[in-house]
């Protein structure tokens, strides 16, 4: 990649603790949710867009069999596809390393908060059970697809159902029960741009960035999930700071998130 | 499709949603949705809901691809996993690439080629909610995303889909009606004209003057379409000279 005069200006910019939007470092730049933007096919869905960063999540489900060694286990299976419109450099093909990140560290968030029970997810042990699928599929790329994918992911759930099962055993899609959801945890990312900690980075920021920190955090303010991505390095003090600043944020996300569902 | 056709598809005159036989659904364009790529827009037919996206001219890779005297327009269709019922798995199956084929060909004749040699223009196809008549969304979805990027047209392309319900013909086959109907009909047209049709294609069981009527219809479908297509351009390109 060609370092632009852009991003030279955006790396002394950061230094100055300013950015080229104007933003405060650890500020956020505006979340819009629609819930339910799927209006039939999906079971629980939400469009969102963080600044100009736009995705929908949507969550079908079917019957499968439980995994020989997790008998009572039902199944979740988180899948990102960052469609080819969304960005200049994205192609058609299957998803590679960046999708299948997000799709790992949004599945951990979920799966190590106990958001979902998978036992819940059980029909007959060992036998049947539900599968929960969480597609996010990126539409428009400015950055910061960790943190948009974690929401609308946690919005989809939480607007979430299941078909119940008629007389011969097979799901029935007129007749839904609610998917059994326990708290909500907010995942969020710090990132490192020379020496100072910027959150919500745009596409550009991320062109520049030397690392970054994803940490999922539940509503007790326990951590249960945390990724290092990128080739730099972060100090200790560095990663109890991002830690701290992800608590403090996390609130008014899950106020936001909490709002939205409400008002589906 | 003859195999299983359903009755009670069309009573008193009224489809089950409870439309006329040429009454269209609710549509809704917007043009301009996406900033990455050159061109977007998003098409609402009813719960049918498509983004369309156009990325170029830009250079060709492979370069045994290029054409010396023309750009290559490429489309690719493709259905989000939560746009049907059962969830659509991501890989490519071989009814999304005759649709990306088709699309193409259906674009291509508007689309001013010669004018970017060894180039390419990329159309992608984003398929959000499925309930029938995709393929031809998309194509209106599309054409109005070539436009937005300024690639230079000789018309715009768009296109619904007739079927016959019991005897009668019927226009924008939603729902059941695509598969319990006794036939489906997607039909392209430049501007709105049946005398430039650039995608037909047809499944089911009727006679050669169900085809006539059915393009009659699909003409009237598609200039209502084109006269939207205009409205939504003008709407998002307003300050302009159009």
């Amino acid at each position: 990649m060609v370092i632009s005069i852009n991003d030279k200006n955006i790396k002394k910019l950061i230094e100055k603790g300013e950015r080229l939007d104007d933003r405060e470092l650890d500020e956020f730049r505006e979340l819009n949710i629609e819930p339910n933007f799927i209006h039939e096919t999906a079971d629980g869905s939400a469009m969102i867009e963080l600044g100009d960063t736009k995705m929908v999540v949507g969550i079908s489900t079917d019957l499968d069999s439980p995994y020989p060694d997790a008998p009572d286990s039902g199944m979740l299976i988180t899948n990102v596809e960052l469609t080819p419109m969304a960005a200049p450099h994205y192609e058609p093909g299957p998803p590679g390393d960046e999708a299948t990140e997000i799709a790992r560290v949004v599945d951990r968030g979920i799966r190590e908060s106990g958001v979902i029970d998978l036992s819940d997810l059980v029909i007959e042990e060992g036998e049947s059970c539900y599968a929960v699928f969480i597609d996010v599929h990126v539409l428009d790329y400015d950055g910061n697809l960790m943190d948009a994918a974690s929401i609308g992911a946690a919005v989809a759930l939480l607007l979430g159902r299941l078909p119940v099962l008629d007389e011969d055993g097979n799901l029935d899609r007129d007749n839904y029960k609610d998917l059994p959801i326990n708290g909500l945890p907010v995942t969020l990312t710090g990132s490192k741009i020379g020496s100072k900690l910027v959150y919500d980075t745009t596409a550009d920021e991320e062109d520049v960035r030397d690392t970054r920190l994803t940490a999922t955090v539940k509503e007790d303010g326990k951590v249960v999930n945390m990724q290092k991505g990128e080739p730099g390095t972060l100090d200790s003090e560095e990663v109890v700071e991002i830690i701290e600043t992800i608590r403090e944020k996390s609130e008014y996300f899950r106020k936001r998130i909490r709002e939205a569902v409400e008002g589906a | 499709m003859p195999q299983k056709q359903k009755e009670g598809l069309l009573k008193d005159g009224k489809r089950i949603d409870g439309r006329k036989p040429t009454e269209f659904r609710d549509v809704n364009m917007e043009v301009g949705v996406l900033k990455s790529p050159d061109g977007s827009a998003l098409v609402e037919i009813g719960n049918t809901r498509i983004i369309a996206a156009v990325k170029g001219p830009k250079e060709l890779h492979p370069r045994h691809l290029q054409e010396p005297d023309k750009a290559v327009l490429q489309a690719k269709y493709r259905m989000a996993p939560f746009s049907v019922d059962d969830r659509m798995s991501p890989k490519p199956s071989r009814r999304s690439r005759e649709i990306s084929l088709v699309t193409k060909r259906a674009l291509e004749p508007i689309v001013k080629l010669e004018k970017f040699p060894q180039l390419a223009i990329n159309v992608y196809i984003e398929v959000l909610e499925a309930d029938a008549s995709t393929r031809v969304t998309g194509i209106t979805a599309a054409s109005l995303a070539l436009a937005d990027a300024g690639i230079p047209m000789n018309g715009l392309v768009q296109a619904c889909a007739v079927g016959k319900l019991e005897e009668e013909m019927v226009l924008d086959v939603a729902g059941e009606e695509d598969a319990y109907g006794k036939a489906d009909i997607p039909v392209a047209m430049i501007n709105g004209s049946k005398d430039e049709i650039t995608l037909l294609q047809m499944d089911g069981d009727i006679t050669p003057e169900d085809v006539e009527e059915g393009l009659e219809l699909a003409e009237r479908g598609n200039k209502k379409l084109f006269e939207m297509q205009k409205d939504a351009l003008r709407e998002a390109h307003s300050g302009g000279d159009n």
